[in-house]
């Protein structure tokens, strides 16, 4: 199952990490960097109770693999996956995984640094904030940067 | 040409719908299309009026000449991760 997974994925489920980082295991790699971005309790001094993710589905999982396969050109990379949940998530939850496998850390952490900050600015996806006051609020989020596709 | 607009989020609200066809002259650009969605209504005038767009799923500049059967999702500032 693990090897016939996507490398990019957007799921309603809940991610599975090890099913991850099987999906990027090579023996000739000598790193591994598994990333979890998980749902916090507060922001901006505010109490959160919960997050509602959003994605442009059909879009947003092309485009996260174009992102892993400029991380994998970029870095040189050996193996690359990631995935974004959506849905209605409660602290703690992930909401985005992403793993590298690579010959040597470096490259590694490079490339998982360069994923996520590709994310946040191109990804189709949005959230809303329930707070604990009961009232809701979409994240204030960053004009996407359309120049990494070059347009249509 | 018909094209098909895609809103997501707080785009979502202000246009109270998830998508719907909208009627254009042929040559037509996104800046156009964004145009006719801002005048749907007082809502609707709360819409950007140079929003990211992304056509058939790709992001394009605001003067990218739309065609016939599109799909041009208007899409708000991002917040994934």
């Amino acid at each position: 199952m693990c090897s016939t997974m996507a490398r990019a994925q957007i799921t309603t489920d809940a991610i599975d990490p090890q099913a991850l980082l099987a999906r990027v295991a090579d023996p000739s790699s000598g790193a591994v960097i598994l990333f979890l971005g998980v749902v916090r309790n507060h922001n901006d001094g505010r109490g959160i109770e919960a997050m509602r993710y959003d994605a442009y589905d059909e879009m947003a999982q092309g485009t996260l693999d174009e992102i892993l396969a400029e991380a994998e050109e970029r870095y040189g990379v050996g193996r690359l996956a990631a995935v974004h949940r959506v849905g209605e998530l409660g602290i703690g939850d992930v909401s985005v995984a992403i793993a590298v496998s690579s010959a040597h850390r470096a490259e590694a952490y490079e490339a998982s640094r360069y994923v996520i900050e590709e994310i946040k600015v191109r990804l189709p996806v949005w959230k809303k904030e329930r707070f604990e006051d009961g009232t809701s609020e979409w994240v204030a989020g960053r004009n996407p940067d359309i120049s990494a596709e070059g347009g249509a | 040409m018909k094209v098909r607009a895609l809103f997501f989020a707080s785009y979502r609200e202000i246009m109270g719908g998830a998508d719907f066809d909208v009627d254009l002259p042929d040559g037509a650009t996104v800046s156009d299309l964004i145009t006719v969605l801002r005048e749907r209504d007082d809502a609707a005038a709360r819409l950007p009026s140079d929003p990211a767009v992304a056509v058939n799923r790709s992001y394009c500049a605001s003067d990218a000449v739309l065609a016939d059967g599109d799909e041009v999702a208007i899409i708000p500032p991002v917040a994934g991760g």
